[in-house]
């Protein structure tokens, strides 16, 4: 007997959430499946919607604005500006994240010193924006790596920041290793546990918030906000922030980083709960290996590998979130490129060595590898015909944009994923209806 | 004659570099011109094998038996840079049962020593091997890191007051009437250590002798003097696999041909290779057809390697020479010896000598003609030394165990620096600061990547090959920028931000050849990571001309009217005050 649901979406990251929590959201019955942990972790946190144009021309201050002249096969086209804005009010109405009340990109500095453009951010970054005039303090850890507060604060001098930038490097209170996970960090923060203090910073025993605030004072001169690497807790990154802040006498914010990424982990958590209340079933660790269909374009079921047993699963719409090549939604080998599930054509130039250009940050082709797909959201094969009836794709498995160059890729997935459950919850309701 | 005669000797490579280390042992003034980084030539991309001679036994006695009594000399003088693995030549249904006899009969005369193994004992040696394998014949075959062995030559070379630049073009040869007297040499980021955007300075070094040891570019070099040195550059690719899929250096066992050798090269494996002529050392196609062809030959010995993840390729230009009356049509058939030769004799040109040919393998040796010839011409008669003593981080290997101890450097990764730096160890290590993992592909902390920026500036591709750092499964993906932030503050900004774009496109290149699989969601990941989380591909402070009022300036600014900022969206619903 197969498991049955009226949505099944395959993927847990930002496409897969938005779309199974869209269509759950109108009353749908929804199952999500996801095999690894999502991308999510990978990336900053920050949810960008368009910062640039394809001809590189940016950083855009009003992505709104821009999405119409993109080229049509655009994913943004596909869907439209106004079902951008809908899918980030729904993002809005289910998170904490900041910069709905204006149409305009935010610039937020980023732990390589370098600014980025963004539609929304955490809470935890608000205060780091770079359009806020107040002096900024930035403070790096001995030993993250990942962010010389040093140099990223004279690189946001070099460029041109409207507020004055200092950078120092601190030694984290207490006695992590000197290659703890960012996790260790956020955790002492969270716990506030105790810290042993060295005998200039008074001798004995402090709470670790109290400790870290102490070794930054001495820095502080008249910067009225403070940045940290992104560590500054996990479950009570609020109150960690907030007491930092009332011990310093200034805002303190976060500096996006690369990977394991705490607000890329925290959003993750938002959506995952934002699903559940609204009544969607998530199943994660196992993968969708294969799929049969009636032979006339509609997908029956999917099998999904659960402890090495096959587990049909059914659904009357199926939408795909794999992600892209980074996701393993889009794969390769030597000879192609290839949707590894249901097979659907991936566009791509015979010769592999088309697929990339010359220059570090070109034009890679491989970075617009995903499928194509009718207006519906519905992948198309190469002659444009459509793969199967009750099939949609969202997010970054999506082909034709580069998300990278063009900092979209969180707005795409949420776009793209709103639209997809949309539509698929649409045909449910009709089909419920009529029959 | 000078009573301390001063050479000038061009070419960074293992061949240059060994000669400036013997010539500044026997006390001669010595100073090292490298257009590029140390090994930036051919030793840089070579596929570490360290040759039994097992390869030449057949067709090149002469030549094997150099190889097996160097391979002992430097599994003695370079034990840090050196992994004695084994080798195997292995033989396949179709390849010929009269080859491999004389390979067998040819190691037995050259002095190899050399073992029969059937089958089953090849592949209980080598799991991987494929199952119709007939048999194999063993061999002392090695893998040496190229980098670290002419790192260590150059840095014994200066503890002997030799002076070594890179990043030093060589833009003419002084000539007085019928002598070279002296070389015109363009510093790219003035003398000494590397320093992005630092003006270029041009100096006239005089010298007694000038030694031309570049390689492929040795005839480039004779022009400026007007001599003909016809080398005949042949490029082979190298494809590095993202693990060992075997521990000893794997041969076929037939005559020659393309795509015949894995060399298991510290946590990668390096499969090889082509021989093609080329007109220019620096500039020739690198094509697909190479890449596929190391992979698909290669796997009759080692199936497994058919749907490996390769991680990067990359092409060498072999420095080959052979006098002009040979003719040989085919750069296979060119001779693997060196040949030196004396302009004077040759050219009735004095004070030039160029060494053209060789191989790593033997490269101490052939310095060591070389710093003969010269020292003898110039009287001196200090004796050759290196063969004896050991390469700084070789000194003593016994005591790595120590420092391992005193270092608590059990970890995986204490053990692979341990075991890059050898006996020096402890100089390195021995930091009372924290001493977090930089590279974690391959392992290397701050305190390694601190030591080498010491020696090389602020070129991170000069960190890169005394490290290994970026040069793992992520080819510099998670840790290029944290190389970048090593660089600071002993460098300003512009500087970090020019060796970093530097160090990006230059792991670039290399796995450009590998996009399929696992490195290209590899390559979109980096990509990801360093165009949208870290926007390096849009630095707005390289045009700064970004118009801060037109973003956001924040929720609470914006409210307060201070700033003006774009219009309010129709979603505003989300709270924006929950922390």
């Amino acid at each position: 007997m197969a498991i049955e649901s009226d949505v099944l979406v395959i993927g847990g990251g930002l496409a897969g959430l938005t779309s199974a929590l869209a269509a759950a959201q109108a009353d749908i019955d929804v199952r999500l499946v996801t095999y690894k942990q999502s991308t999510l972790q990978q990336a900053s946190g920050l949810v960008d919607v368009l910062g640039y144009r394809p001809n590189g021309d940016g950083p855009i201050s009003n992505p709104f604005e821009a999405i119409p002249s993109l080229p049509v096969e655009h994913p943004y086209q596909t869907v439209g500006v106004d079902a951008v804005r809908t899918a980030l009010s729904l993002f809005d109405e289910v998170t904490d994240y900041a910069g709905s009340h204006t149409d305009a990109n935010a610039l937020i500095p980023t732990h390589g010193g370098t600014i980025k453009p963004t539609a929304r951010y955490p809470q935890s970054a608000c205060a780091g924006i770079a359009s806020d005039n107040r002096p900024m303090l930035l403070v790096g850890f001995d030993s993250i790596t990942d962010f010389d507060a040093p140099l990223a604060a004279d690189h946001l001098t070099s460029t041109g920041v409207p507020f004055d930038v200092r950078g120092v490097t601190i030694q984290f209170p207490g006695d992590l290793s000197a290659d703890a996970k960012v996790t260790r960090y956020a955790k002492l923060l969270d716990t506030n546990g105790d810290v042993t203090v060295s005998e200039t910073g008074g001798g004995g025993h402090r709470p670790a918030r109290d400790a870290l605030a102490d070794r930054v004072k001495i820095y502080l001169d008249d910067e009225t906000r403070v940045g940290f690497p992104a560590v500054l807790g996990d479950a009570n990154a609020a109150t960690v922030r907030a007491t930092l802040g009332t011990s310093l006498g200034a805002d303190v914010f976060e500096v996006p980083m690369g990977p394991p990424s705490l607000p890329g982990l925290r959003l993750e958590d938002q959506l995952f709960d934002a699903l559940s209340d609204a009544g969607g079933f998530i199943e994660s660790g196992n993968p969708v290996i294969d799929y049969t269909d009636d032979g006339s374009g509609t997908v029956e079921k999917v099998i999904v590998e659960r402890n090495g047993a096959e587990i049909p699963m059914r659904a009357e719409q199926y939408i795909l979130a794999t992600g892209g090549l980074v996701g393993k939604g889009v794969e390769s080998n030597r000879e192609g490129v290839y949707e590894p599930i249901f097979g659907c054509h991936v566009a791509h130039d015979a010769d592999r060595y088309e697929w990339f250009d010359e220059a570090v940050f070109g034009e890679h082709s491989f970075a617009r590898f995903g499928v194509d797909t009718d207006t519906t959201l519905r992948p198309v094969d190469e002659s444009g015909n459509i793969e199967f009836e009750n099939l949609r794709a969202a997010g970054a498995v999506l082909g034709g944009y580069d998300y990278a160059a063009e900092k979209s890729a969180s707005g795409v997935s949420i776009a793209t994923g709103y639209t997809a459950g949309m539509n698929a919850a649409t045909t449910v309701a009709q089909t419920n209806n009529v029959s | 004659m000078v009573s301390k005669p001063h050479i000038v000797v061009i070419g960074g490579g293992s061949t240059g570099t060994g000669i400036v280390r013997d010539l500044a042992m026997r006390g001669v003034e010595v100073t090292l011109l490298e257009q590029g980084n140390l090994t930036h030539g051919t030793t840089g991309r070579m596929h570490g094998l360290l040759h039994s001679g097992g390869r030449y036994a057949v067709a090149d006695q002469a030549s094997a038996k150099e190889c097996m009594l160097e391979n002992r000399v430097l599994q003695d003088i370079a034990t840090h840079c050196v992994e004695m693995t084994g080798g195997l030549f292995v033989k396949r249904p179709e390849d010929s049962e009269e080859y491999f006899q004389k390979k067998l009969q040819g190691c037995h005369e050259c002095d190899i020593p050399a073992e029969v193994l059937t089958a089953e004992e090849a592949r209980a040696v080598e799991p991987h091997l494929a199952g119709d394998i007939d048999k194999a014949i063993s061999v002392p075959d090695g893998a040496i890191d190229p980098f670290r062995l002419v790192v260590a030559n150059a840095a014994d070379a200066k503890e002997h007051d030799a002076r070594i630049e890179t990043h030093s073009t060589v833009t003419d040869l002084l000539i007085e009437d019928d002598a070279v007297v002296g070389v015109e040499v363009k510093h790219d980021s003035g003398t000494g250590e590397r320093v992005h955007g630092m003006t270029g300075v041009t100096e006239r070094i005089y010298a007694d002798h000038v030694i031309n040891a570049t390689g492929a570019w040795a005839g480039h070099i004779g022009e400026m003097a007007g001599v003909d040195i016809a080398v005949r550059p042949s490029k082979g690719v190298m494809t590095v696999m993202n693990t060992r899929q075997v521990d000893t250096v794997i041969n076929r066992c037939r005559p020659k041909g393309d795509a015949d050798i894995v060399v298991p090269h510290e946590t990668t494996a390096i499969l090889g290779t082509t021989d093609v002529e080329v007109d220019d050392p620096e500039d020739y196609p690198e094509k697909q057809w190479e890449v596929d062809l190391m992979i698909d030959t290669l796997s009759e010995l080692v199936p497994m390697l058919t749907d490996a993840r390769t991680i990067r390729s990359f092409w060498g230009v072999r420095p080959l020479y052979e006098p002009p009356e040979v003719g040989s049509d085919d750069p296979t058939d060119i001779t693997r010896d060196f040949f030196l030769l004396d302009h004077q004799e040759r050219d009735n040109l004095h004070g030039l000598t160029s060494i053209v040919g060789g191989k790593l393998t033997t490269y101490r040796m052939m310095a060591e003609q070389i710093t003969d010839h010269i020292c003898e011409r110039f009287g001196i008669e200090e004796p050759c030394r290196t063969a004896d003593e050991p390469l700084p981080g070789s000194n003593d290997i016994r005591v790595i165990d120590d420092y391992m101890d005193e270092f608590g450097l059990r970890s995986p990764i204490g053990r692979r620096s341990a075991d890059r730096l050898g006996s020096r160890v402890d100089e390195v290590l021995d930091t009372d600061e924290p001493n977090p993992t930089i590279c974690e592909c391959e392992g290397v902390t701050r305190a390694e990547v601190q030591d080498a920026i010491s020696q090389s500036g602020s070129d991170l591709n000069a960190v890169r090959i005394r490290t290994r750092a970026t040069m793992g499964n992520c080819q510099g993906g998670i840790c290029s920028h944290r190389l970048a932030n090593e660089l600071h503050t002993t460098y300003d900004e512009s500087v970090v931000i020019d060796a970093w774009n530097e160090i990006l496109q230059e792991r670039w290149k290399g796995q450009r050849h590998a996009l399929w699989g696992q490195q290209l969601s590899q390559a979109m990941l980096n990509y990801a990571l360093h165009a949208t989380t870290q926007n390096r591909d849009h630095d707005p402070a390289a045009d700064s001309s970004v118009d801060f009022t037109t973003f956001d300036s924040g929720e609470m600014q914006s409210d307060s009217g201070t700033t003006a900022v774009g219009v309010a969206t129709d979603g505003g619903t989300q709270d924006g005050d929950r922390v």
